[in-house]
């Protein structure tokens, strides 16, 4: 294992092709021409993480947050440029992806629990079906994961029985299940109302505490003051300012 | 608190819907049709008691048509549907093309041509090419069903089961086609419905099914109004009978999670 970082990202550059006008303020042309235009997410984008390092990511919106971190578990493949884990290097083609994906957990906005299946299968799933663990100790260990999140009274709910901040700690949980090296979380607060919003930042705090490598994009200040050893400032796919949570605000 | 004094459950004007009408369409219908029936054996029971007597052949034959129809059309239609959202070109023009072709073609037409056509290279029974261009036919539609089905999916299901490491196909047997089939069952119900009345069709192929049972007796008793009058009475009430049960499996799955 490499000694100084563990994710490394170099010039990474996400081009998207959107369909769209030139001008959308231009109303006296009406018939518009849509054309493919190319928005830039992510431009020439360097970035090290050290191991154990909790990064927040913050930014206005179309700033390349997301893109970045979904950039990370190739989600999105990233248009040039390399992003390394370890010494796998993710954005070489011919890389198992799904090795990757383990060794990265990520959690979503819309936390995209599986609506078919109860908390403790949401949770089991992964480890059976990918790992080929035994249904009983898979069981076994989510359950240890719900009780972890604070859940372990709500292992049969399904997902629409849970609230939002219930569904997203179950899908930290369902992250964790695979016992990754590092979390990303995709705005994990922001669809959420504010009373439930701390139960899903105390979670985010444990698992810092324990050591866990977190990329976060969010606004939580508190979180960034509590956890963050750094705050990244981005806009148009670049990085403007970086440094400790004390010192960039 | 507030809500005792606004008494909006009280309102009369929207029927709510735990309550049953007593004289629904479906009621009139269904239990109309069963009653001119056991009306008219009751009444005049010599042509009507013996052609409800000779059809019992013929609606078995109808069922197993349906029935195998229907399972092998649900296979065809799933690879179907799985085809037209593939990302292989090949693969995604193949479903598209067979979907185009085989719905812009008659099943009365398919039927004839299948039977002829697979008549010339092998001998094959007349029931098993009857299955197949039905199968065949309805695989289109249904695939189009399962293609909506599973698009309708929401995309971040497919995104979570990547983000945890699990490939494209085993997601889609895992996590998307369960929730697909939730969203499907009930449309797949209404198909079902209109392939037991297009199974008709299949009596130009001697193909005992429940019309042609009664173009036989008709064909020797001359009573064609009396015996067509009960095939249409017969149908009726099949599908009827199937409606309510694809209602039920509706409000069963409506009810459920989500």
């Amino acid at each position: 294992m490499s000694d100084n970082y563990k994710i490394r990202i170099e010039d990474a550059t996400k081009i998207f092709t959107v369909l769209g006008r030139d001008n959308p303020q231009d109303k006296r042309k009406r018939r518009m021409k849509v054309r493919k235009m190319k928005v830039v997410a992510l431009n020439k984008l360097n970035l090290t993480v050290s191991p154990q390092e909790v990064v927040l990511i913050i930014g206005p919106s179309g700033s390349g947050k997301s893109t970045l971190i979904r950039c990370i578990n190739r989600l999105e493949d990233l248009t040039s440029g390399s992003i390394w884990i370890d010494d796998i290097c993710v954005t070489d083609p011919s890389v198992d992806i799904r090795r990757v994906r383990e060794e990265a957990g990520m959690v979503f906005q819309s936390f995209n629990l599986f609506f078919h299946l109860n908390a403790l299968a949401n949770v089991a799933l992964a480890p059976i079906v990918v790992k080929g663990m035994p249904r009983d100790e898979a069981h076994h260990r989510a359950r240890e994961l719900l009780k972890r999140v604070g859940l372990a009274d709500k292992e049969d709910s399904y997902p629409s029985q849970l609230s939002g901040g219930q569904q997203q700690r179950v899908a930290i949980a369902r992250a964790l299940a695979m016992n990754p090296h590092i979390m990303m979380f995709d705005e994990p607060t922001s669809a959420l109302d504010p009373e439930m919003i701390k139960e899903v930042l105390d979670v985010m705090l444990l698992l810092a505490k324990e050591g866990m490598t977190m990329l976060v994009v969010s606004h939580e200040m508190g979180f960034a003051r509590a956890a963050a050893n750094r705050v990244i400032f981005m806009d148009e796919g670049e990085i403007i300012e970086e440094g400790p949570p004390d010192k960039l605000f | 608190m507030a809500r005792d004094r606004i008494p909006i459950s009280d309102a009369t004007l929207i029927p709510r819907k735990g309550e049953r009408e007593i004289f629904s369409a479906w009621k009139i219908s269904f239990f109309g049709a069963i009653g001119i029936l056991i009306f008219l054996v009751i009444y005049s029971p010599d042509p009507y008691k013996n052609i409800i007597l000779f059809l019992p052949d013929g609606i078995l034959k109808t069922f197993q048509v349906t029935v195998l129809s229907i399972l092998l059309a649900l296979v065809i239609g799933l690879m179907a549907g799985l085809g037209r959202i593939s990302r292989v070109r090949f693969i995604n023009r193949i479903a598209t093309v067979y979907i185009e072709v085989i719905r812009g073609i008659p099943l009365l037409v398919q039927i004839f041509y299948i039977y002829y056509a697979l008549g010339r290279i092998v001998k094959i029974p007349d029931i098993t090419s009857a299955v197949i261009a039905m199968a065949v036919c309805y695989g289109a539609y249904l695939g189009e069903i399962i293609r909506a089905g599973i698009q309708a999916v929401p995309k971040g299901q497919m995104e979570a089961a990547l983000a945890l490491g699990l490939s494209r196909s085993r997601a889609m047997r895992h996590i998307i086609l369960p929730q697909t089939l939730r969203i499907v069952l009930p449309p797949i119900g209404n198909e079902f419905i209109a392939l037991l009345k297009d199974s008709s069709l299949v009596s130009i192929l001697a193909v005992s099914d429940l019309l042609r049972r009664g173009r036989e007796y008709a064909a020797h008793t001359f009573e064609y109004f009396e015996t067509y009058t009960v095939v249409a009475l017969v149908y009726l009430i099949l599908t009827l009978f199937f409606s309510w049960l694809v209602g039920l499996m509706e409000a069963r799955l409506s009810r459920d999670v989500r």
